[in-house]
């Protein structure tokens, strides 16, 4: 009896003839659903999508920005560094020829300074040095006066030669006296 | 065939309510429900189109997926435990639409010479030409179709079949009186349970095989050459 069934079952139906209402029903749903995934589904995921990969993309951008930003400050830092180093080196340069300049000014006032005072010392040496042969030609005068006195009273009856050296010392004392003179009027 | 409608409602508000929101660091729901999309939007719409055209047949496929996995997932759940894709007319009309978009969008491309493109292939000597061009016709507009509709009727009618085969011969079996049979029904029993586990497998696989398959006859259509 159960074979009947089924024969008769393979019978009626076809499995490979659709049924008309499957398949409008089927165009039906799929068309509604094919809707709702055009109108909201899609759309919906592919602006996630979009903000999403933008969100993203800004984010790098502005990660790059602060970036080139921080690395823009660094060499303005850097500028401003050497700027600040070439400075001082010149300001020490500068203070380095100022330092020779002076040294050089002090070392010439010096100079001058010494040679002034020298000079006056030469010249306080030759004036006393005047006023030296002037009192020592007095004093010699005198001395050799006396001295002639002694000599010439000891041996006045002595020979023609004590004669010569009274004369030869008369000679010689009028031959520097004027010399002495002419000394003695230049100070 | 209130199943069909059920399963349109069923996809919409789960997408619908996981598309919602649109956060940008995405919830449980969303981020299951971004999953599916990417993997219907890149692995088969974007790797087999093609990064330039794969756009605008995003929403057909996405469609296509859910619309068959969770028809055929019916034929998986106790009390429904019928795929809808099981009836003929359901796998008719689903390739029915994918056959006109794909026809639509080939003469859409090419003109009136996208048949002269599809059914003659370059560099075939003048000779055999003719036999070419006839099992191209017969292969691209006539099996093709068939083909499509049936391999996911079929897998899902079979299944189904098995499924109910091993339930209804485990029922007959554990009931006989004869001792000797209640093994046997035990072991149909397990047989029936692995092959629903399988059942699973290929509900999903057939799903994903369909919508692969529309995606590389679209493919084909927008192609420069055959």
């Amino acid at each position: 009896m159960n074979e009947t069934v089924i024969l008769a079952a393979a019978e009626g139906v076809n499995p490979l003839v659709p049924n008309i209402w499957e398949i409008l029903v089927t165009l039906l749903g799929f068309a509604v659903l094919m809707f709702i995934v055009v109108k909201y589904v899609v759309p919906a995921f592919e602006k996630t999508y979009a903000e999403r990969a933008e969100a993203i993309e800004g984010g790098i951008a502005k990660a790059e920005a602060a970036q080139a930003e921080a690395s823009a400050a660094l060499d303005e830092y850097k500028q401003q560094l050497m700027d600040a180093r070439t400075e001082a080196n010149r300001i020490r340069e500068e203070a380095r020829a100022e330092g020779a300049q002076i040294l050089a000014d002090l070392k010439e006032k010096a100079a001058a300074e010494a040679a002034r005072i020298s000079e006056q010392a030469q010249v306080q040496i030759a004036a006393e040095r005047q006023t030296a042969v002037i009192s020592l030609r007095s004093e010699v005068g005198i001395l050799a006066t006396e001295l002639a006195g002694k000599i010439v009273g000891e041996s006045l009856n002595d020979d023609a030669r004590a004669a010569r050296v009274v004369d030869r010392f008369l000679a010689d004392l009028e031959t520097a006296a004027p010399a002495s003179q002419s000394a003695g009027a230049a100070n | 065939m209130l199943l069909v409608l059920l399963s349109v409602v069923l996809i919409s508000w789960f997408f619908v309510a996981a598309a919602r929101r649109g956060k940008l660091v995405p919830g449980k729901m969303q981020f299951l429900g971004e999953m599916s999309y990417n993997f219907v939007r890149n692995s088969v719409g974007k790797d087999i189109i093609g990064e330039r055209d794969y756009r605008p047949f995003v929403p057909l496929l996405f469609a296509l997926f859910f619309f068959i996995l969770v028809n055929n997932l019916f034929g998986s759940i106790p009390l429904i435990q019928l795929p809808t894709t099981s009836h003929v007319g359901t796998a008719y009309a689903l390739a029915g639409i994918v056959y006109v978009t794909w026809i639509v969008l080939g003469i859409q491309k090419h003109g009136i010479g996208y048949f002269k493109l599809a059914v003659v292939p370059s560099g075939v000597p003048k000779a055999i030409l003719p036999l070419v061009v006839l099992i191209e016709i017969i292969s691209t507009f006539l099996v093709r179709p068939v083909t499509h509709s049936l391999r996911l009727f079929a897998t899902m009618l079979a299944g189904h079949l098995i499924i109910m085969l091993a339930a209804a011969g485990s029922e007959f079996l554990l009931t006989q009186d004869q001792l000797l049979l209640k093994p046997l029904g035990i072991l149909t029993l397990a047989g029936g349970v692995g092959m629903y586990l399988f059942e699973i497998l290929i509900q999903v696989l057939q799903a994903y095989v369909f919508t692969l398959l529309t995606a590389i006859y679209i493919q084909g259509s927008l192609a420069e050459e055959h």
